[in-house]
Protein backbone atom coordinates (compact mmCIF):
# COMPACT_ATOMS: atom_id res chain seq x y z
CA UNK A 1 0.00 0.00 0.00
CA UNK A 2 3.07 2.28 0.90
CA UNK A 3 4.70 1.80 -2.16
CA UNK A 4 0.53 2.17 -4.21
CA UNK A 5 0.59 5.77 -2.10
CA UNK A 6 4.75 6.73 -3.21
CA UNK A 7 3.78 5.75 -6.81
CA UNK A 8 0.56 8.10 -6.71
CA UNK A 9 2.51 10.87 -5.41
CA UNK A 10 5.35 10.92 -7.83
CA UNK A 11 2.54 10.90 -10.68
CA UNK A 12 0.80 13.75 -9.03
CA UNK A 13 3.94 15.84 -8.78
CA UNK A 14 4.92 14.94 -12.43
CA UNK A 15 1.46 16.42 -13.18
CA UNK A 16 1.82 19.37 -11.46
CA UNK A 17 5.49 20.05 -13.43
CA UNK A 18 3.48 19.24 -16.42
CA UNK A 19 1.04 21.87 -15.79
CA UNK A 20 3.79 24.73 -14.28
CA UNK A 21 5.39 23.93 -18.25
CA UNK A 22 2.02 24.43 -19.48
CA UNK A 23 1.23 27.45 -17.34
CA UNK A 24 4.80 29.09 -18.60
CA UNK A 25 3.76 28.06 -22.24
CA UNK A 26 0.27 30.13 -21.65
CA UNK A 27 2.02 32.93 -20.24
CA UNK A 28 4.12 33.25 -23.08
CA UNK A 29 1.13 33.16 -25.33
CA UNK A 30 -0.52 35.80 -22.76
CA UNK A 31 3.11 38.17 -24.18
CA UNK A 32 3.06 36.97 -27.75
CA UNK A 33 -0.81 38.13 -28.15
CA UNK A 34 -0.24 41.42 -26.47
CA UNK A 35 2.97 42.09 -28.58
CA UNK A 36 1.14 40.88 -32.06
CA UNK A 37 -1.78 43.65 -31.68
CA UNK A 38 -1.97 47.23 -31.82
CA UNK A 39 -5.25 47.11 -29.63
CA UNK A 40 -4.55 47.27 -26.25
CA UNK A 41 -5.32 44.06 -24.02
CA UNK A 42 -6.08 43.46 -20.61
CA UNK A 43 -3.03 41.81 -19.73
CA UNK A 44 -2.59 42.76 -16.09
CA UNK A 45 -6.26 40.81 -15.27
CA UNK A 46 -5.42 37.97 -17.84
CA UNK A 47 -1.93 37.29 -15.80
CA UNK A 48 -3.67 37.63 -12.57
CA UNK A 49 -6.14 34.59 -13.74
CA UNK A 50 -3.83 32.18 -15.49
CA UNK A 51 -2.83 29.97 -12.92
CA UNK A 52 -6.64 29.29 -12.04
CA UNK A 53 -7.95 29.05 -15.52
CA UNK A 54 -5.16 26.17 -16.50
CA UNK A 55 -5.47 24.70 -13.28
CA UNK A 56 -9.27 24.19 -13.94
CA UNK A 57 -8.36 22.92 -17.72
CA UNK A 58 -5.57 20.82 -17.23
CA UNK A 59 -6.34 19.11 -14.12
CA UNK A 60 -10.08 19.57 -12.93
CA UNK A 61 -12.29 20.18 -15.83
CA UNK A 62 -13.73 16.99 -18.14
CA UNK A 63 -13.26 18.41 -21.04
CA UNK A 64 -12.44 17.27 -24.88
CA UNK A 65 -11.48 19.70 -27.37
CA UNK A 66 -12.65 16.71 -30.05
CA UNK A 67 -16.08 17.47 -28.55
CA UNK A 68 -16.47 20.72 -27.56
CA UNK A 69 -20.36 20.18 -27.64
CA UNK A 70 -20.37 17.27 -25.41
CA UNK A 71 -23.60 18.03 -23.29
CA UNK A 72 -21.77 16.47 -20.24
CA UNK A 73 -18.37 18.58 -19.91
CA UNK A 74 -17.43 20.66 -17.37
CA UNK A 75 -18.21 24.03 -17.94
CA UNK A 76 -16.34 27.32 -17.84
CA UNK A 77 -17.33 30.85 -17.53
CA UNK A 78 -15.09 33.87 -17.62
CA UNK A 79 -17.16 36.35 -16.10
CA UNK A 80 -14.48 38.81 -16.28
CA UNK A 81 -14.82 38.48 -19.60
CA UNK A 82 -11.33 41.39 -20.06
CA UNK A 83 -9.29 38.41 -19.17
CA UNK A 84 -10.18 36.93 -22.59
CA UNK A 85 -6.19 36.51 -23.38
CA UNK A 86 -5.89 34.29 -20.75
CA UNK A 87 -8.90 31.72 -21.81
CA UNK A 88 -7.63 31.97 -25.35
CA UNK A 89 -4.19 31.28 -24.77
CA UNK A 90 -5.28 28.12 -22.39
CA UNK A 91 -8.12 26.89 -25.43
CA UNK A 92 -5.03 27.04 -27.74
CA UNK A 93 -2.87 25.54 -25.35
CA UNK A 94 -5.50 22.59 -24.35
CA UNK A 95 -6.20 22.15 -28.52
CA UNK A 96 -9.44 23.77 -28.93
CA UNK A 97 -7.88 25.59 -32.27
CA UNK A 98 -4.30 26.30 -33.39
CA UNK A 99 -2.18 28.78 -31.30
CA UNK A 100 -1.29 30.38 -34.44
CA UNK A 101 -4.89 32.30 -34.53
CA UNK A 102 -4.18 33.46 -30.83
CA UNK A 103 -2.75 36.56 -32.92
CA UNK A 104 -5.20 37.58 -34.41
CA UNK A 105 -7.03 38.38 -31.12
CA UNK A 106 -9.17 41.51 -31.99
CA UNK A 107 -8.25 41.40 -35.80
CA UNK A 108 -11.66 42.25 -37.93
CA UNK A 109 -13.25 39.29 -38.46
CA UNK A 110 -11.11 36.84 -35.99
CA UNK A 111 -12.98 34.27 -34.34
CA UNK A 112 -10.69 35.94 -30.69
CA UNK A 113 -13.08 39.02 -30.13
CA UNK A 114 -11.78 41.08 -27.55
CA UNK A 115 -14.61 39.56 -24.94
CA UNK A 116 -15.47 35.94 -24.78
CA UNK A 117 -17.96 35.10 -27.70
CA UNK A 118 -19.56 32.19 -28.70
CA UNK A 119 -18.04 31.94 -32.18
CA UNK A 120 -14.54 31.03 -30.53
CA UNK A 121 -14.36 27.02 -29.71
CA UNK A 122 -14.28 26.20 -26.24
CA UNK A 123 -16.19 29.52 -25.06
CA UNK A 124 -19.19 27.82 -23.15
CA UNK A 125 -20.86 31.56 -22.38
CA UNK A 126 -20.51 34.89 -23.74
CA UNK A 127 -19.15 37.20 -21.06
CA UNK A 128 -18.02 40.98 -21.18
CA UNK A 129 -20.83 42.79 -19.81
CA UNK A 130 -19.88 42.11 -15.91
CA UNK A 131 -21.81 40.54 -13.57
CA UNK A 132 -23.61 38.22 -15.49
CA UNK A 133 -21.22 34.88 -14.88
CA UNK A 134 -22.98 33.35 -11.66
CA UNK A 135 -26.45 33.61 -12.49
CA UNK A 136 -25.63 31.84 -16.31
CA UNK A 137 -23.58 29.37 -14.47
CA UNK A 138 -26.48 28.99 -12.18
CA UNK A 139 -28.92 27.95 -14.84
CA UNK A 140 -26.39 25.74 -16.32
CA UNK A 141 -25.68 23.68 -12.88
CA UNK A 142 -29.59 23.65 -12.71
CA UNK A 143 -29.68 21.96 -16.30
CA UNK A 144 -26.95 19.50 -15.25
CA UNK A 145 -28.82 18.35 -12.02
CA UNK A 146 -32.20 18.23 -14.09
CA UNK A 147 -30.78 15.56 -16.80
CA UNK A 148 -28.93 13.87 -14.02
CA UNK A 149 -25.45 14.57 -15.19
CA UNK A 150 -21.93 15.10 -13.23
CA UNK A 151 -21.13 18.35 -15.26
CA UNK A 152 -19.68 20.83 -12.86
CA UNK A 153 -19.67 24.68 -13.68
CA UNK A 154 -16.98 26.97 -12.61
CA UNK A 155 -17.71 30.44 -12.71
CA UNK A 156 -14.65 32.92 -12.57
CA UNK A 157 -15.39 36.59 -11.22
CA UNK A 158 -13.01 39.20 -10.98
CA UNK A 159 -12.95 41.16 -7.12
CA UNK A 160 -13.49 44.90 -8.85
CA UNK A 161 -16.56 42.92 -10.10
CA UNK A 162 -18.02 42.09 -7.14
CA UNK A 163 -19.18 45.71 -7.14
CA UNK A 164 -22.11 44.55 -9.22
CA UNK A 165 -25.77 44.03 -7.51
CA UNK A 166 -26.22 40.89 -9.92
CA UNK A 167 -23.36 39.11 -8.39
CA UNK A 168 -25.36 39.08 -4.98
CA UNK A 169 -28.36 38.15 -6.23
CA UNK A 170 -26.49 35.41 -7.98
CA UNK A 171 -25.06 33.73 -5.07
CA UNK A 172 -28.06 34.50 -3.25
CA UNK A 173 -29.79 32.09 -5.70
CA UNK A 174 -27.42 29.52 -6.18
CA UNK A 175 -27.29 29.11 -2.54
CA UNK A 176 -30.64 28.89 -2.09
CA UNK A 177 -30.68 26.18 -4.36
CA UNK A 178 -28.09 24.07 -3.10
CA UNK A 179 -26.21 23.47 -5.81
CA UNK A 180 -23.51 21.53 -5.60
CA UNK A 181 -22.16 21.26 -8.69
CA UNK A 182 -21.32 25.31 -8.61
CA UNK A 183 -17.98 26.67 -8.15
CA UNK A 184 -17.16 30.43 -8.04
CA UNK A 185 -13.46 31.54 -7.84
CA UNK A 186 -12.65 35.31 -7.38
CA UNK A 187 -9.74 36.62 -8.80
CA UNK A 188 -9.30 38.79 -5.73
CA UNK A 189 -6.11 41.15 -7.77
CA UNK A 190 -7.31 44.30 -5.77
CA UNK A 191 -7.34 46.19 -8.26
CA UNK A 192 -10.04 47.27 -10.71
CA UNK A 193 -10.15 49.96 -13.76
CA UNK A 194 -9.86 53.11 -11.67
CA UNK A 195 -7.90 52.11 -8.35
CA UNK A 196 -7.61 49.52 -5.82
CA UNK A 197 -10.63 47.58 -5.14
CA UNK A 198 -10.79 49.11 -1.70
CA UNK A 199 -10.29 52.30 -2.57
CA UNK A 200 -13.10 52.12 -5.37
CA UNK A 201 -15.95 50.25 -3.01
CA UNK A 202 -14.89 47.85 -0.31
CA UNK A 203 -14.82 44.66 -1.00
CA UNK A 204 -13.48 43.30 2.28
CA UNK A 205 -14.62 40.99 4.68
CA UNK A 206 -15.28 39.26 1.44
CA UNK A 207 -14.89 36.49 2.28
CA UNK A 208 -17.01 36.45 5.44
CA UNK A 209 -19.55 38.18 2.75
CA UNK A 210 -19.88 35.23 0.52
CA UNK A 211 -19.65 32.86 3.36
CA UNK A 212 -22.44 34.57 4.78
CA UNK A 213 -24.86 34.02 1.63
CA UNK A 214 -24.35 30.98 2.35
CA UNK A 215 -21.31 29.59 0.10
CA UNK A 216 -18.70 27.14 1.87
CA UNK A 217 -15.72 29.38 1.04
CA UNK A 218 -11.80 29.26 0.22
CA UNK A 219 -9.09 31.58 0.87
CA UNK A 220 -5.70 30.17 -1.14
CA UNK A 221 -2.75 31.97 -2.87
CA UNK A 222 -3.94 32.03 -6.58
CA UNK A 223 -0.46 31.54 -8.24
CA UNK A 224 0.24 28.03 -6.56
CA UNK A 225 -1.78 25.52 -8.74
CA UNK A 226 -1.40 23.31 -5.86
CA UNK A 227 -3.20 24.99 -3.63
CA UNK A 228 -5.68 25.76 -6.16
CA UNK A 229 -6.18 22.10 -7.01
CA UNK A 230 -6.68 21.04 -3.61
CA UNK A 231 -9.18 23.96 -2.86
CA UNK A 232 -10.88 22.60 -6.20
CA UNK A 233 -11.11 19.17 -4.59
CA UNK A 234 -12.83 20.12 -1.21
CA UNK A 235 -15.10 22.73 -3.22
CA UNK A 236 -16.36 18.88 -4.43
CA UNK A 237 -17.14 17.83 -1.22
CA UNK A 238 -19.43 20.99 -0.37
CA UNK A 239 -23.02 20.51 0.24
CA UNK A 240 -24.05 23.72 -1.60
CA UNK A 241 -22.08 25.96 -4.22
CA UNK A 242 -18.43 27.03 -2.78
CA UNK A 243 -16.37 29.82 -3.50
CA UNK A 244 -12.62 30.04 -3.98
CA UNK A 245 -10.64 33.52 -2.92
CA UNK A 246 -7.61 33.56 -5.38
CA UNK A 247 -5.22 35.64 -3.96
CA UNK A 248 -3.65 36.92 -7.23
CA UNK A 249 -1.17 39.37 -8.81
CA UNK A 250 -2.79 42.11 -11.28
CA UNK A 251 0.41 41.48 -14.08
CA UNK A 252 1.73 38.43 -12.16
CA UNK A 253 5.32 37.39 -13.66
CA UNK A 254 6.18 40.79 -15.64
CA UNK A 255 7.73 43.23 -12.84
CA UNK A 256 6.70 46.34 -14.91
CA UNK A 257 3.26 45.32 -14.20
CA UNK A 258 3.21 43.20 -11.27
CA UNK A 259 0.85 44.78 -7.78
CA UNK A 260 0.31 48.04 -9.85
CA UNK A 261 -2.83 49.01 -12.44
CA UNK A 262 -0.24 49.71 -15.08
CA UNK A 263 -1.41 46.26 -17.31
CA UNK A 264 -5.13 47.15 -17.17
CA UNK A 265 -5.26 47.23 -20.97
CA UNK A 266 -1.85 48.22 -22.44
CA UNK A 267 0.33 47.63 -25.32
CA UNK A 268 3.79 46.54 -25.29
CA UNK A 269 6.79 48.43 -26.50
CA UNK A 270 9.65 45.67 -28.23
CA UNK A 271 11.01 46.71 -25.17
CA UNK A 272 8.81 45.85 -22.39
CA UNK A 273 7.59 42.86 -24.78
CA UNK A 274 11.39 41.49 -24.55
CA UNK A 275 11.99 42.35 -20.96
CA UNK A 276 8.77 40.27 -20.15
CA UNK A 277 10.17 37.28 -22.29
CA UNK A 278 13.68 37.11 -20.35
CA UNK A 279 12.00 37.46 -16.82
CA UNK A 280 8.88 34.57 -17.77
CA UNK A 281 12.29 32.55 -19.47
CA UNK A 282 14.15 33.18 -16.46
CA UNK A 283 11.63 32.80 -13.57
CA UNK A 284 11.43 28.58 -12.36
CA UNK B 1 -54.40 37.01 -21.15
CA UNK B 2 -52.27 36.00 -18.44
CA UNK B 3 -54.88 33.17 -17.98
CA UNK B 4 -54.62 31.93 -21.41
CA UNK B 5 -50.67 32.63 -21.56
CA UNK B 6 -50.41 30.28 -18.39
CA UNK B 7 -52.63 27.57 -19.60
CA UNK B 8 -51.21 27.40 -22.21
CA UNK B 9 -47.86 27.03 -21.13
CA UNK B 10 -48.76 24.38 -19.03
CA UNK B 11 -49.95 22.63 -21.88
CA UNK B 12 -47.09 23.23 -23.59
CA UNK B 13 -45.03 21.70 -20.44
CA UNK B 14 -46.68 18.03 -21.04
CA UNK B 15 -45.29 17.87 -24.55
CA UNK B 16 -41.32 19.66 -24.28
CA UNK B 17 -39.81 17.96 -21.46
CA UNK B 18 -37.01 20.69 -21.91
CA UNK B 19 -39.38 23.43 -21.16
CA UNK B 20 -38.39 25.44 -18.15
CA UNK B 21 -40.22 28.44 -16.48
CA UNK B 22 -38.80 31.16 -14.39
CA UNK B 23 -40.43 33.88 -12.65
CA UNK B 24 -39.39 36.88 -10.35
CA UNK B 25 -41.63 36.75 -7.63
CA UNK B 26 -44.83 37.07 -9.93
CA UNK B 27 -46.04 33.59 -10.24
CA UNK B 28 -49.53 34.31 -9.72
CA UNK B 29 -50.25 37.70 -11.46
CA UNK B 30 -48.00 36.35 -14.74
CA UNK B 31 -50.08 33.63 -14.80
CA UNK B 32 -47.09 30.81 -14.54
CA UNK B 33 -48.36 29.54 -11.17
CA UNK B 34 -50.52 26.95 -13.43
CA UNK B 35 -47.13 25.82 -15.25
CA UNK B 36 -45.61 25.51 -11.75
CA UNK B 37 -48.32 23.39 -10.14
CA UNK B 38 -48.46 21.41 -13.15
CA UNK B 39 -44.48 20.44 -13.63
CA UNK B 40 -43.00 21.62 -10.13
CA UNK B 41 -39.57 20.36 -10.95
CA UNK B 42 -39.33 22.52 -14.33
CA UNK B 43 -40.07 25.98 -12.36
CA UNK B 44 -38.21 28.43 -10.66
CA UNK B 45 -39.13 31.16 -8.58
CA UNK B 46 -35.42 33.35 -8.47
CA UNK B 47 -37.30 36.16 -6.24
CA UNK B 48 -37.07 39.29 -6.99
CA UNK B 49 -33.88 39.62 -9.24
CA UNK B 50 -34.14 40.31 -12.77
CA UNK B 51 -31.40 40.26 -13.91
CA UNK B 52 -30.12 37.18 -12.14
CA UNK B 53 -33.23 35.91 -14.02
CA UNK B 54 -32.18 36.88 -17.26
CA UNK B 55 -28.55 35.11 -16.74
CA UNK B 56 -30.26 32.08 -15.41
CA UNK B 57 -32.11 31.40 -18.45
CA UNK B 58 -29.31 31.96 -20.41
CA UNK B 59 -27.10 29.39 -18.54
CA UNK B 60 -30.58 26.79 -19.16
CA UNK B 61 -30.34 27.78 -22.89
CA UNK B 62 -26.65 27.24 -22.99
CA UNK B 63 -27.09 23.86 -21.66
CA UNK B 64 -29.90 23.20 -23.64
CA UNK B 65 -33.11 23.68 -22.01
CA UNK B 66 -35.83 26.06 -23.16
CA UNK B 67 -36.27 29.01 -20.79
CA UNK B 68 -39.24 30.72 -20.84
CA UNK B 69 -39.31 33.79 -18.53
CA UNK B 70 -42.54 36.00 -17.24
CA UNK B 71 -42.65 38.78 -15.25
CA UNK B 72 -44.02 42.06 -15.45
CA UNK B 73 -43.39 43.73 -18.55
CA UNK B 74 -41.50 47.26 -16.91
CA UNK B 75 -39.50 45.18 -15.26
CA UNK B 76 -38.07 42.78 -17.58
CA UNK B 77 -36.55 45.99 -18.42
CA UNK B 78 -34.52 46.52 -15.39
CA UNK B 79 -32.71 43.51 -17.02
CA UNK B 80 -32.50 45.17 -20.85
CA UNK B 81 -28.96 45.11 -20.50
CA UNK B 82 -28.19 41.30 -19.65
CA UNK B 83 -30.83 40.65 -22.47
CA UNK B 84 -28.85 42.65 -24.86
CA UNK B 85 -25.58 41.85 -23.79
CA UNK B 86 -25.86 37.74 -23.46
CA UNK B 87 -29.33 36.69 -24.76
CA UNK B 88 -29.44 38.36 -28.28
CA UNK B 89 -26.29 38.72 -28.92
CA UNK B 90 -25.38 35.38 -28.31
CA UNK B 91 -28.68 34.20 -30.35
CA UNK B 92 -30.08 32.60 -27.15
CA UNK B 93 -32.92 30.64 -27.55
CA UNK B 94 -34.76 32.71 -24.55
CA UNK B 95 -38.43 33.38 -24.57
CA UNK B 96 -39.40 36.57 -22.12
CA UNK B 97 -42.86 37.40 -21.78
CA UNK B 98 -43.48 40.57 -20.61
CA UNK B 99 -47.20 40.97 -19.14
CA UNK B 100 -49.06 44.03 -17.38
CA UNK B 101 -47.85 45.59 -20.83
CA UNK B 102 -49.21 49.56 -21.94
CA UNK B 103 -51.20 51.01 -19.67
CA UNK B 104 -52.93 48.08 -18.43
CA UNK B 105 -51.46 48.29 -14.75
CA UNK B 106 -53.01 50.89 -14.88
CA UNK B 107 -54.07 51.67 -11.09
CA UNK B 108 -50.27 51.46 -10.10
CA UNK B 109 -49.38 54.07 -12.06
CA UNK B 110 -46.39 55.05 -14.13
CA UNK B 111 -43.59 52.80 -12.40
CA UNK B 112 -45.68 49.39 -13.72
CA UNK B 113 -46.76 51.11 -17.00
CA UNK B 114 -44.73 49.68 -19.69
CA UNK B 115 -44.66 52.24 -22.76
CA UNK B 116 -40.89 51.59 -24.39
CA UNK B 117 -40.71 47.94 -24.26
CA UNK B 118 -41.08 47.51 -27.95
CA UNK B 119 -39.03 49.89 -28.47
CA UNK B 120 -36.32 48.38 -26.67
CA UNK B 121 -36.56 44.70 -27.78
CA UNK B 122 -37.01 45.74 -31.38
CA UNK B 123 -33.72 47.22 -31.28
CA UNK B 124 -31.92 43.92 -30.91
CA UNK B 125 -30.20 42.02 -33.52
CA UNK B 126 -31.39 38.47 -33.32
CA UNK B 127 -34.63 39.21 -31.24
CA UNK B 128 -38.11 38.26 -32.77
CA UNK B 129 -40.63 40.86 -31.12
CA UNK B 130 -44.83 39.29 -30.85
CA UNK B 131 -48.03 41.83 -29.75
CA UNK B 132 -50.62 39.51 -29.41
CA UNK B 133 -53.94 40.47 -28.80
CA UNK B 134 -56.89 37.66 -28.97
CA UNK B 135 -57.12 35.09 -26.72
CA UNK B 136 -56.81 32.42 -29.40
CA UNK B 137 -54.47 34.35 -30.50
CA UNK B 138 -52.13 34.39 -27.65
CA UNK B 139 -52.64 30.25 -26.80
CA UNK B 140 -51.22 29.79 -30.51
CA UNK B 141 -48.40 32.30 -30.01
CA UNK B 142 -47.31 30.78 -26.75
CA UNK B 143 -46.92 27.73 -28.34
CA UNK B 144 -44.99 29.36 -31.46
CA UNK B 145 -42.57 31.48 -29.80
CA UNK B 146 -41.56 27.79 -27.57
CA UNK B 147 -41.28 25.72 -30.99
CA UNK B 148 -38.76 28.56 -33.01
CA UNK B 149 -35.58 28.95 -32.33
CA UNK B 150 -34.01 32.34 -30.86
CA UNK B 151 -34.76 34.88 -28.81
CA UNK B 152 -38.25 36.47 -28.39
CA UNK B 153 -39.76 38.90 -26.88
CA UNK B 154 -43.74 38.59 -26.30
CA UNK B 155 -45.93 41.51 -24.70
CA UNK B 156 -49.30 40.77 -23.05
CA UNK B 157 -51.51 43.45 -21.43
CA UNK B 158 -54.41 42.75 -19.22
CA UNK B 159 -57.83 42.26 -20.98
CA UNK B 160 -58.82 38.55 -20.55
CA UNK B 161 -61.59 38.19 -23.23
CA UNK B 162 -60.96 39.77 -25.92
CA UNK B 163 -61.81 37.60 -28.93
CA UNK B 164 -61.47 38.97 -32.81
CA UNK B 165 -60.13 36.91 -34.83
CA UNK B 166 -61.81 33.83 -37.03
CA UNK B 167 -60.33 30.93 -38.00
CA UNK B 168 -58.54 27.82 -36.86
CA UNK B 169 -55.68 28.87 -37.16
CA UNK B 170 -55.20 32.45 -36.86
CA UNK B 171 -51.30 32.73 -35.50
CA UNK B 172 -48.07 32.48 -37.34
CA UNK B 173 -44.79 34.52 -36.57
CA UNK B 174 -44.05 36.87 -38.81
CA UNK B 175 -47.45 37.41 -40.30
CA UNK B 176 -50.08 40.26 -40.33
CA UNK B 177 -53.38 39.74 -41.08
CA UNK B 178 -55.75 41.96 -42.79
CA UNK B 179 -59.34 41.82 -40.58
CA UNK B 180 -61.23 44.55 -41.74
CA UNK B 181 -61.36 45.92 -45.58
CA UNK B 182 -61.44 49.08 -46.49
CA UNK B 183 -60.04 51.91 -49.43
CA UNK B 184 -59.71 55.18 -47.59
CA UNK B 185 -56.98 54.44 -44.90
CA UNK B 186 -55.30 51.42 -43.40
CA UNK B 187 -54.83 51.24 -40.26
CA UNK B 188 -51.91 48.50 -38.87
CA UNK B 189 -52.12 47.71 -35.04
CA UNK B 190 -51.54 44.70 -32.58
CA UNK B 191 -52.15 43.51 -29.23
CA UNK B 192 -55.48 44.82 -27.56
CA UNK B 193 -55.62 47.97 -29.80
CA UNK B 194 -57.02 46.29 -32.77
CA UNK B 195 -60.30 45.28 -30.85
CA UNK B 196 -60.28 49.34 -30.28
CA UNK B 197 -59.51 49.68 -34.19
CA UNK B 198 -62.49 47.63 -35.49
CA UNK B 199 -64.94 49.19 -33.07
CA UNK B 200 -63.89 52.47 -34.37
CA UNK B 201 -63.63 51.31 -38.34
CA UNK B 202 -67.23 49.98 -37.33
CA UNK B 203 -68.85 52.89 -36.43
CA UNK B 204 -67.34 55.31 -39.02
CA UNK B 205 -68.80 56.11 -42.76
CA UNK B 206 -64.79 56.05 -44.19
CA UNK B 207 -64.03 52.85 -45.72
CA UNK B 208 -61.25 51.93 -43.01
CA UNK B 209 -58.69 48.64 -43.72
CA UNK B 210 -57.78 47.22 -40.30
CA UNK B 211 -54.24 45.06 -40.47
CA UNK B 212 -53.59 43.39 -37.19
CA UNK B 213 -49.67 43.10 -37.09
CA UNK B 214 -48.81 40.69 -34.01
CA UNK B 215 -45.22 40.54 -35.15
CA UNK B 216 -43.46 43.64 -34.49
CA UNK B 217 -40.44 42.37 -35.65
CA UNK B 218 -39.64 40.87 -38.41
CA UNK B 219 -42.23 42.66 -39.65
CA UNK B 220 -44.76 41.29 -42.79
CA UNK B 221 -43.15 43.67 -45.33
CA UNK B 222 -45.39 42.18 -47.97
CA UNK B 223 -48.35 42.91 -46.42
CA UNK B 224 -48.28 46.37 -44.94
CA UNK B 225 -46.72 47.24 -48.09
CA UNK B 226 -49.51 46.06 -50.24
CA UNK B 227 -51.79 47.69 -47.81
CA UNK B 228 -50.41 50.71 -47.98
CA UNK B 229 -50.37 50.75 -51.60
CA UNK B 230 -54.05 50.24 -51.61
CA UNK B 231 -54.93 53.13 -49.69
CA UNK B 232 -52.15 55.70 -49.97
CA UNK B 233 -52.76 56.77 -46.38
CA UNK B 234 -51.60 55.25 -42.99
CA UNK B 235 -52.41 55.22 -39.48
CA UNK B 236 -50.73 52.63 -36.73
CA UNK B 237 -52.30 52.47 -33.42
CA UNK B 238 -50.38 50.51 -30.07
CA UNK B 239 -50.67 50.84 -26.60
CA UNK B 240 -47.05 52.18 -26.51
CA UNK B 241 -45.00 55.25 -27.02
CA UNK B 242 -45.11 56.21 -30.40
CA UNK B 243 -41.70 56.52 -30.45
CA UNK B 244 -39.93 53.12 -31.09
CA UNK B 245 -43.14 50.94 -31.48
CA UNK B 246 -45.11 49.28 -34.42
CA UNK B 247 -45.72 52.99 -35.46
CA UNK B 248 -42.15 53.40 -36.12
CA UNK B 249 -41.51 50.40 -37.44
CA UNK B 250 -44.12 50.91 -40.34
CA UNK B 251 -42.75 54.08 -40.74
CA UNK B 252 -39.33 53.10 -41.22
CA UNK B 253 -40.33 50.43 -43.33
CA UNK B 254 -42.91 52.44 -45.88
CA UNK B 255 -40.25 55.43 -45.66
CA UNK B 256 -37.99 53.22 -48.29
CA UNK B 257 -40.62 51.41 -49.92
CA UNK B 258 -43.76 53.26 -50.78
CA UNK B 259 -43.36 56.47 -48.75
CA UNK B 260 -47.48 57.64 -47.79
CA UNK B 261 -48.44 59.75 -45.02
CA UNK B 262 -48.18 57.64 -41.64
CA UNK B 263 -49.98 58.73 -38.75
CA UNK B 264 -48.44 57.50 -35.43
CA UNK B 265 -51.12 57.18 -32.79
CA UNK B 266 -50.03 55.60 -29.09
CA UNK B 267 -48.73 57.38 -26.12
CA UNK B 268 -47.13 60.85 -27.04
CA UNK B 269 -43.98 60.42 -25.38
CA UNK B 270 -45.36 60.37 -21.63
CA UNK B 271 -45.15 58.32 -18.80
CA UNK B 272 -48.45 56.54 -17.64
CA UNK B 273 -50.29 57.61 -14.45
CA UNK B 274 -52.63 56.10 -12.13
CA UNK B 275 -56.34 55.87 -13.26
CA UNK B 276 -58.96 53.48 -14.17
CA UNK B 277 -58.33 51.61 -17.75
CA UNK B 278 -60.37 52.87 -19.88
CA UNK B 279 -60.24 56.33 -18.56
CA UNK B 280 -56.49 56.40 -18.60
CA UNK B 281 -57.04 54.85 -22.24
CA UNK B 282 -59.14 57.60 -23.18
CA UNK B 283 -57.16 59.86 -22.09
CA UNK B 284 -54.42 59.02 -24.75
CA UNK B 285 -56.72 58.64 -27.25
CA UNK B 286 -56.68 54.84 -27.30
CA UNK B 287 -60.14 54.32 -27.04
CA UNK B 288 -62.62 52.96 -30.59
CA UNK B 289 -64.28 56.75 -29.97
CA UNK B 290 -61.17 58.84 -29.69
CA UNK B 291 -59.21 56.37 -32.42
CA UNK B 292 -62.38 56.79 -34.57
CA UNK B 293 -62.38 60.93 -34.18
CA UNK B 294 -58.53 60.50 -35.08
CA UNK B 295 -58.89 58.54 -38.51
CA UNK B 296 -61.87 60.77 -39.29
CA UNK B 297 -59.69 63.75 -39.13
CA UNK B 298 -56.92 62.38 -40.72
CA UNK B 299 -58.63 61.11 -44.23
CA UNK B 300 -60.89 64.29 -44.42
CA UNK B 301 -57.49 66.15 -44.08
CA UNK B 302 -56.20 64.17 -47.10
CA UNK B 303 -59.01 65.08 -49.13
CA UNK B 304 -59.17 68.92 -48.52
Amino acid sequence: MKAVLEVMDQRHLIELQVLKERIKSIRKSVLDMTASTSAGLHVGASLSCVDVIATLYFMKMRHSPYRPDWVDRDRFILSKGHAAPALYAVLAEAGYFPKEELKTIKDLNSRLQGHPDLRTPGVDAPSGSLGQGISIGTGMALAAKRRGSRSRVYVLVGDGECDEGQIWESLMTAAHLKLNNLVLIVDRNGWQLDDRTEEIKRKAPLKGKIESFGWETYLIDGHDPEKILDALDLCELADGPAAIIARTMKGKGVQFMEGTNKGHKMRFSNEQYQEALTELEEAS
Amino acid sequence: MRTIFGEALSSLGEENYNLMVLTADVAKPTGVYKFAEAHPSRFFNVGISEQDMIGIASGLSLSGSVPVVAVFAPFLMRAWEQVRSTVARANLNVKMVGTHAGLSASDEGGSHQSLEDVALMRVLPNMTVVVPGDRQEIAEATRAIVAMKGPVYMRLGRDESLSFLEGGEVFRIGRAVTVADGSDITVFSNGSMTAEVLAAAESLDIGVKVVHVPTVKPLDSGAIVSAAKETGLVACVEEHSVIGGLGSAVAELLSGEYPVPVKRIGVNDTYGESGPQRELLRKHGLVAESIGETLKRIVRGKAA
